[in-house]
């Protein structure tokens, strides 16, 4: 048998030469091999620790708020709530719709659930829907084989105990916006909130806490494995307030259905004992997203239920302002305490007259009586002798139209006018601008927040700040002794002549508040009215004679003020309060004063510390 | 001696035929299928199901096919060469007219509750095809153009069949299988270089008519890192856990990428992978090695045949080995485009198995009969 020989050779070399080029081949991916395992092996072993590891953030339990002796304001209670987990449902469309056979979903959650889900990776919850109640959730757990994805677990959502009677200085937490959460990714977390208004805006910080971290393994589409290392997050700190729930709820109960607001201090260190501010809100509304009808509503509503009177209500002095006059008239040594002015019943400057609040005058008056029986004409010429720059000066040492640090955002500052900021306005100063501000009308603007200071300041003569917070974390913070605040180097003598005009307004007889007249004989009061004025009146008003600004309509009213502090002999606490429109301050707003007052001697909330263990028994929230 | 065994071989009882399989071969294959069932325990998260025992059971079943087809007779083996061809062809056309949409291309066909891959089947049956056409061919016949004509032809009908499957990574295998048995049975060299030439430009005019997924795939072989989510995630997390593994590996079952389902089909197209991160560079170049050996020893068997049928059906099923383990390994540590190629023996999967065990059945065969009396053409003929 003759063979090919030629093509066996052929055969055998080409098949040797095929077996080194494929050892060749394999011995090249051997050395690739090398080179990925070992050579980069490091960077692609560091590679898969993040590849399996994930950090996930834990939220923290926001900080609570506490008032003066412990009692919960702002707290935290537990919140069931509906979660979607996308990537564990085929069709998240027909799990939200049996959802929302179950809990009906509106339109815009709807939306937002949908914007969520497309947003975020599949395997991050969602939230579906916030504090379920016990009826949802048990129709959520045993429709649960319809419902691929849903997860119902439970968070934190914040509580306010007190709702509206302290919506104003606890303030309100919303749903982190987008922005907010580009700032702080651990604001994505759900359930989170940030502080929008009040004390929960202020401290919000110190509040919300450090996210925790979880380091999970998790598998490539992010399932969880298990858990590797945990590092609990750093709750919020608590926060301890000077106000007194008591006082408080005393407070609006005096101030009634009328738009007022009043705000107590502890005069020698500026605590707030009670800001009390009526109408209010709600502020849980806040917490899962306010609907467009509530929006209009209170947009609409004249009585600005949001707006915080005491701090961000401005209203012309009135009377009030006329002790900040006579101080400056007295430390400028313009007037003496004996010096005298005769009160026809009106002022002349040039061709202007200017009126007093009593038509027939008050006759010879030295500053004591222009105090005590108010009268404008003695304040219209120590205005118009001292000037405004030195009554803007004294004011503003006292706390008026100027920024306090009060720990509260949305503060608004008001204005005491001055030469330099009327030309700045475009115009010239009159003389008979001084003459107005001498009474506390014209351009001066104040907050009842700053009245109450300056009723502190003159009777303490401290420069004290009006403050909410005491304890921050435990610890007590600075500006709880008097020693803390610096003396206002106002004359002594000056001021305890205001101070004696101050008590004759309201226990001598002729004063003009004798009704905020304590009726416990243990204390007296001292304090001053203010009336003030909305729109002008016309001289044809005037000259009808039978002017009775209680017959206009509401809105055209005067606003009624006062200003007070007690006990006369050792100033222990300071009030202001304002009733919008209330026509009259000693009428209206003097008997609220003397009520609101007698609640807080008898409380002594600035004289009581905190028992140790006396904390309130907190049943409604937890942490 | 030998040629004394020549005129007896013919009448080799089944037992005498049995002796004469290459144990030593089959025990190497044995040990690859235990590196299978090793690796798939693992890639099921330590557990025999779903993949080991049924890898085990297939590859029983694939041992007894193949000593089954190592019995008969070389020569009846050469004269199904052809019909076997042009049965594959036929089933690659009816795939590709009634095959089922699996991962966008049309590449199984459903035979009496097996599915089975059409283009895995022309291969074999190339091999066959291809050796039995240059079995008769002279050395002076093999030098005349002509005659390549009809073999180039049966090369490139089925290529042109599995790239409009489309399967791109199985055409071009077969398309290299085609070329190393023209190789192999003595076709100039200058000729290759002649065919070779225009496919840069057939590249770029096929590029163009490539399936969108077949060419995120070239692109992003080229550069992973423009889509890591996507196209490249296989690629970048395959090498992630081939890193992780370094030297000597996370230890059996620890691997963190596989049981973590970031490695993508780590029981079948990236069953290296896992192997590399569980036991290291160490235990992949101990892979490589036994496949190597797989490979040489097929090609020795080639070599020590007498006949040209034999040894070009060896060399083609060893080759075709190699093609396989190169594209998978190759693939999964990011040399060449992601081309759903299996690891054979060793990968989850049935088909894929069945075939390489009839291709090793074939290889046996050719071991079993490598003295048969074989009619060659002779020269001049």
């Amino acid at each position: 048998m003759k063979r090919d020989t030629r093509r066996t050779g052929v055969f055998t070399r080409r098949a040797l030469l095929m077996m080194g080029g494929q050892v060749a081949l394999l011995g090249g991916l051997a050395a690739r091999l090398y080179q990925v395992q070992v050579v980069e092996g490091a960077r692609y072993a560091t590679l898969a620790e993040e590849n399996r590891v994930s950090a996930r953030m834990i939220a923290p339990p926001r900080g609570r708020i506490l008032d003066r002796f412990g009692t919960v304001v702002g707290g935290n209670k537990l919140n069931w709530r509906a979660l979607l987990i996308a990537e564990q449902t085929t069709d998240v469309a027909a799990t939200l719709d049996n959802f929302a056979r179950i809990v009906p979903l509106g339109d815009a959650e709807r939306a937002r659930i949908d914007r969520e889900v497309r947003r975020h990776r599949r395997f991050i919850p969602v939230l579906v829907r916030e504090f379920l109640n016990w009826d949802d959730m048990a129709a959520i757990e045993v429709n649960a084989p319809d419902l691929p994805g849903i997860l119902v677990d439970v968070g934190t959502t914040r509580v306010y105990p007190f709702g509206e009677q302290l919506a104003h200085v606890v303030g309100y937490v919303a749903p982190p916006t987008e922005a907010d959460v580009a700032d702080d990714p651990a604001l994505a977390l759900p359930g989170i909130r940030v502080g929008r208004a009040g004390l929960e805006k202020q401290y919000d910080l110190d509040l919300r806490g450090r996210a925790g971290a979880v380091q999970l393994e998790v598998n490539a589409v992010g399932r969880v494995i298990r858990e590797l290392d945990r590092q609990d997050g750093v709750p919020g700190e608590e926060i301890g307030l000077a106000l007194d729930t008591d006082l408080q709820q005393a407070v609006l109960g005096h101030l009634g259905d009328q738009s007022a607001s009043a705000v107590v201090l502890d005069c020698r260190n500026g605590e707030v004992l009670a800001m009390a501010t009526n109408p209010s809100f709600d502020p849980s509304l806040f917490n899962s997203g306010v609907s467009q009808a509530q929006w209009a509503d209170w947009a609409q509503d004249k009585r600005t239920p949001l707006v915080n009177r005491a701090t961000a209500g401005l209203y012309a002095p009135g009377s009030t302002f006329k002790m900040a006059v006579a101080m400056a008239a007295l430390e400028s040594n313009i007037i003496t305490p004996g010096d005298t002015v005769n009160c026809p019943g009106y002022f002349d400057l040039g061709n202007a007259r200017f009126h007093c609040w009593r038509k027939g005058g008050h006759g010879t008056l030295d500053l004591r009586g222009g105090l005590k029986n108010s009268c404008d004409v003695f304040f219209y010429e120590t205005a118009r002798r001292t000037g405004i720059d030195r009554i803007a000066a004294m004011a503003h040492r006292f706390g008026l139209g100027t920024e306090l640090e009060i720990d509260l955002p949305g503060v608004r500052n008001g204005l005491i006018p001055t030469r330099e900021w009327r030309i700045g306005e475009g115009h010239a100063w009159n003389l008979g601008d001084t003459v107005v501000a001498g009474i506390g009308q014209g351009y001066i603007q104040v907050s009842p927040l700053q009245l109450a200071t300056y009723a502190a300041r003159v009777a303490t003569g401290r420069k004290v700040e009006p403050h909410l917070t005491r304890k921050l974390a435990g610890e007590m913070q600075p500006g709880s002794q008097p020693e803390d605040w610096p003396a206002l180097d106002l004359s002594q003598r000056f001021l305890h002549i205001v101070r004696e005009g101050m008590w004759a307004v309201v226990n001598e007889p002729g004063g003009t508040a004798p009704q905020a007249r304590l009726t416990d004989p243990r204390w007296q009061m001292a304090g001053k009215t203010g009336s003030s004025q909305v729109r002008r009146v016309s001289r044809e008003q005037r000259e009808q004679g039978n002017f009775d600004s209680s017959k206009l309509p509401w809105e055209d009213r005067p606003h009624a003020l006062f200003v007070a502090f007690a006990p006369y002999d050792a100033p222990r606490y300071a009030l202001s309060v304002v009733v919008e429109h209330g026509n009259a301050g000693a009428a209206m707003a003097g008997p609220i004063a003397r009520d609101i007052m007698t609640d807080t001697l008898r409380r002594d909330p600035g004289g009581r510390d905190v028992l140790p263990g006396a904390q309130v028994a907190d049943r409604e929230t937890s942490r | 001696m030998r040629e004394g065994r020549l005129w007896r071989e013919t009448s080799f009882d089944l037992g005498t035929k049995l002796w004469q399989i290459n144990w030593l071969y089959v025990i190497l294959l044995c040990n690859l299928a235990a590196v299978g069932y090793v690796a798939l325990y693992s890639a099921a998260g330590g557990a025999a199901e779903p993949y080991a025992t049924r890898h085990v059971l297939r590859f029983a079943t694939g041992l007894v096919l193949m000593i089954g087809i190592a019995m008969i007779d070389i020569r009846f083996l050469a004269r199904l060469a052809w019909p076997s061809y042009f049965v594959a062809l036929g089933l690659l056309v009816v795939v590709a007219r009634y095959g089922h949409i699996g991962k966008g291309a049309q590449r199984w066909i459903e035979f009496g509750g097996l599915q089975i891959q059409p283009s895995e089947l022309m291969k074999i049956a190339l091999v066959l095809a291809l050796a039995s056409w240059f079995h008769r061919a002279s050395w002076e016949r093999i030098g005349n153009p002509l005659f390549l004509l009809p073999p180039l032809l049966a090369v490139l009908v089925p290529v042109g069949l599995i790239v409009k499957e489309p399967n791109l990574g199985t055409a071009v295998i077969t398309a290299a299988l085609g070329a190393s048995l023209f190789f192999a049975a003595g076709v100039r060299w200058w000729k290759f270089v002649l065919v070779l030439l225009p496919i840069p430009f057939a590249a770029r005019i096929v590029y163009s008519h490539l399936h969108d997924y077949q060419r995120a795939r070239i692109d992003t072989f080229l550069n992973p890192a423009t889509d890591p989510l996507g196209a490249g995630y296989n690629i970048i997390q395959s090498k992630i856990a081939l890193g992780s593994g370094g030297m000597w590996g996370q230890g059996y079952l620890q691997g963190t990428q596989g049981h973590l389902d970031f490695l993508p089909e780590k029981q079948t197209d990236f069953i290296f992978t896992m192997i590399g991160e569980e036991f290291g560079f160490v235990g992949g170049v101990a892979l490589m090695a036994l496949l190597c050996l797989i490979i040489l020893g097929g090609m020795a068997i080639g070599l020590r045949c007498r006949h040209q049928f034999g040894r070009l059906v060896a060399f083609g099923i060893a080759t075709n080995f190699f093609l396989y383990v190169f594209v998978n390994v190759a693939m999964v540590m990011g040399v060449i485009p992601v081309g759903g190629v299996p690891l054979p023996l060793v990968s989850h999967g049935g088909s894929a198995m069945i075939t390489v065990m009839i291709g090793f059945g074939l290889l046996m065969s050719v071991h079993v009969h490598r003295d048969a009396e074989f009619s060659e053409a002779r020269a001049g003929v």
